[in-house]
């Protein structure tokens, strides 16, 4: 029988693991595969019932008014994703390369691209709600004072504008983000492929197709799953400028308020129910987990080894 | 370990010599605003109840329902705390995780208005799990100053209303502040203005179940209401939200502000300067009884599972006391539910009177105890018609095939 022996030094890497294992157990697995059977129980409030299996999963999915809810959250979802994929990351990376050819003022915007990143998201949310205001807001103010009063409108309220003008902020707020990352990106490149494309061409474009778009393949990778990630998780933003109710009537819904008035309830609905809340929550996780984990190897298979 | 050894050994003082023992109890809430009122009161009681202390806590007013849930299903909830009325009680109570009340462990319960204590009630028992606190009422609030400088009068009748709204709109006032941006609002601009409209057969009719949401009372109701506000609302109303609004009002650039009772303290705080008068929006005839939406704001619970519950029981009675409601209604300017209280001010008097000639503020009363609860659907659709993307006619249809999702008298 092989003896175990606690030498010292194996009761020092003992000592040393086993707490953070405990602390990644306790609050990262336990509450995630807790999460996972509540959504198969039937719950009054906060009591726990009878295990349901996979009722919860079928109400959210195909039982009424939860089937339409959760369509039309997954649905501005989609578009936020899309969205945010143009004016975030596309912008991201016209900003990027602009700030890599060092045009006149870079080392400034450099800063000034980046600074939106850094305040909190309740800053930006509430400068953005001043900025929408139907009456003072610095939007309609501005469309007013050059002639085009009758584009003013109450951005917030109408079902047409109010999820654009949130993604204006979120896009604003974080295209600092994508920038850098492509910006490292596109400073790795080496400068004799640089030195190599200049003697071929002086086209801009051909530059940007053929070589650097291919060559900061593992930002693209990094910015577009995070952005992924991100755009199915939204909720502070919408939370704050639209609401919990996604208001005006569902336009500015996500899954994540979603998510967070069906398990926790509002204080419009008055009910509270963990199981569809938790249903929701694996759905979403698994949603994400399984895309997420696609476009990463998608992504990967094109990026090119220096 | 501490707790564990405290709590047992109140457990056992408990038991063993209950009052001799000093109890700390904890009291949670969510009215963060009335913090130096609460410690006031909860000085008076410990000085008339040695060896109980009382702590006060106060949470996030929107987070409060899910921090209280929370704590109670693990176990670590307070002695006492505020509980919502209606739907959001049902969800703690249903739980179990309250104190059963009655006419024995606290007898000033007995005077309470049947309506009150309704609110506080879970319907399948009807047990009261809470003391019930204060009362809102909607109605109209208006710049008396305003008002006097127009020559406008309280109004009589609807069109009394809209000819007031168009001769401020003409002296270049906003006529009414409110915003629909903030969902919960459309609601309250909803039975503010149109409970009188609707009238209290309609309500005793739909609560009888003889009638249901696509009544002409109600849909006409609805019309008229989007007819004031488009016209007298301020520009953009449905993107403006519910602070910007209250601002509106307070600041003196508005006449009117359609909400509840609870807004006359902030607006006071806001603008001590502002001179306020109340009135229940009018019916199309003068005859038409002048009703406000009226509905309870929470209650006062014990924890089922409290290691001091002798002691929260003493302190629930001394909250249901006239006494404690005078301290109250005075200090706090809200609308005690127990019974007796009189008003120093004039206004709280005024809406005190008007409570009497009231409907349940409908949606929140007795639609909120299941899903899609009343107030999400009739929020958003006020909201799909105030931008014209729907019709009086499609919400009524639209709630009451809604509803029938759970409501039984709806399902066909």
């Amino acid at each position: 029988m092989p003896q175990f022996r606690m030498t010292g030094r194996g009761l020092w890497i003992t000592a040393l693991i086993v707490p953070p294992l405990c602390f990644v157990a306790l609050f990262i697995v336990y509450p995630i595969i807790s999460a996972f059977a509540y959504a198969f129980f039937d719950w009054q409030g906060l009591k726990r019932l009878d295990f349901v299996g996979l009722e919860n999963f079928h109400t959210v999915l195909f039982v009424e008014p939860y089937r339409s809810w959760t369509l039309n959250a997954f649905k501005n979802n989609i578009i936020v994703f899309f969205a945010l994929m143009v004016l975030q990351n596309g912008l991201g990376f016209i900003l990027a390369y602009a700030l890599w050819r060092e045009l006149p003022g870079a080392r400034f915007h450099r800063i000034a691209v980046f600074l939106p990143v850094v305040l909190s998201t309740i800053i930006v949310a509430y400068l953005f709600k001043l900025f929408y205001h139907p009456l003072f807001g610095v939007v309609n103010i501005s469309l007013k004072s050059i002639g085009l009063g009758e584009w003013a409108q109450p951005w917030l309220g109408q079902s047409g504008t109010a999820l654009w003008s949130i993604i204006a902020a979120q896009a604003w707020h974080m295209v600092g983000f994508p920038t850098l990352v492509f910006l490292a990106g596109m400073q790795r490149i080496p400068s004799e492929i640089l030195d190599a494309v200049r003697m071929e061409t002086e086209s801009e474009w051909v530059k940007i197709t053929k070589i650097v778009w291919p060559l900061v393949a593992p930002s693209a990778t990094i910015v577009f799953t995070l952005l992924f990630v991100g755009a199915f998780n939204w909720f502070e933003l919408p939370y704050i400028m639209g609401g919990l109710d996604g208001s005006p009537f569902g336009s500015t819904d996500v899954l994540g308020l979603y998510f967070y008035r069906t398990a926790f309830g509002n204080v419009s609905a008055g009910q509270q129910d963990f199981g569809l809340g938790s249903a929701l929550a694996v759905l979403i996780f698994i949603f994400i987990a399984a895309i997420a984990a696609v476009i990463t190897t998608r992504l990967r298979a094109r990026e090119i080894q220096l | 370990m501490k707790t564990i050894v405290r709590a047992g050994t109140l457990l056992s003082a408990l038991l063993v010599a209950a009052p001799a023992f000093a109890q700390d109890l904890t009291f949670w809430s969510w009215r963060q605003e009335d913090r130096a009122a609460y410690e006031q009161f909860i000085d008076t009681f410990e000085a008339a109840n040695p060896g109980i202390t009382v702590k006060f806590e106060t949470f996030e007013a929107t987070n409060y329902n899910t921090i209280l849930s929370t704590a109670l299903a693990g176990g670590t909830g307070p002695d006492v705390m505020m509980v919502r009325a209606y739907g959001g009680l049902e969800n703690v109570a249903v739980a179990g995780y309250l104190e059963e009340l009655t006419t024995d462990s606290v007898p000033a319960l007995a005077n309470f208005a049947e309506p009150a204590l309704a609110a506080e009630s879970v319907r399948a028992d009807g047990k009261i799990y809470a003391v019930p606190f204060a009362s809102q009422t909607q109605l109209v609030i208006y710049n008396s100053k305003i008002f006097a400088d127009n020559g406008i009068e309280e109004p009589q009748t609807w069109d009394d209303l809209m000819a007031a709204s168009q001769k401020l709109k003409d002296a270049g006032i906003i006529p009414f502040a409110n915003g629909t941006a903030t969902a919960w609002q459309n609601e309250t601009v909803t039975f503010g203005l149109g409970s009188s409209l609707m009238g209290k057969a309609f309500y005793d009719e739909l609560m009888a179940g003889t009638a249901d949401f696509t009544d002409a009372r109600f849909t006409s109701a609805l019309a008229s209401v989007n007819e004031l506000a488009q016209d007298y609302f301020p520009d953009g109303f449905i993107g403006l939200d519910y602070p910007s609004a209250q601002q509106l009002f307070s600041s003196g650039m508005a006449a009117m502000f359609v909400g509840g009772s609870y807004e006359l303290a902030t607006f006071k705080a806001q603008n001590p300067d502002i001179e306020m008068g109340v009135f229940a929006a009018p019916g199309k005839t003068a005859e038409d009884a002048k009703l406000v939406g009226l509905y309870f704001d929470g209650g006062y619970a014990v924890n089922a599972a409290s290691p001091n519950k002798e002691a929260a029981i003493t302190f629930v009675n001394y909250l249901a006391s006239p006494e404690f409601g005078q301290a109250f209604a005075n200090t706090l300017n809200n609308i005690s539910t127990i019974p007796g209280v009189t008003f120093d001010n004039p206004l709280l008097a005024e809406v005190n009177d008007l409570n009497k000639s009231s409907i349940p503020y409908l949606m929140l009363a007795h639609f909120r105890y299941g899903e899609p609860s009343g107030s999400v659907l009739i929020q958003g659709e006020m909201q799909k018609l105030f931008s014209g993307e729907t019709t009086p006619e499609a919400i009524g249809e639209a709630l009451t095939t809604g509803l029938a999702a759970w409501y039984e008298p709806f399902k066909k």
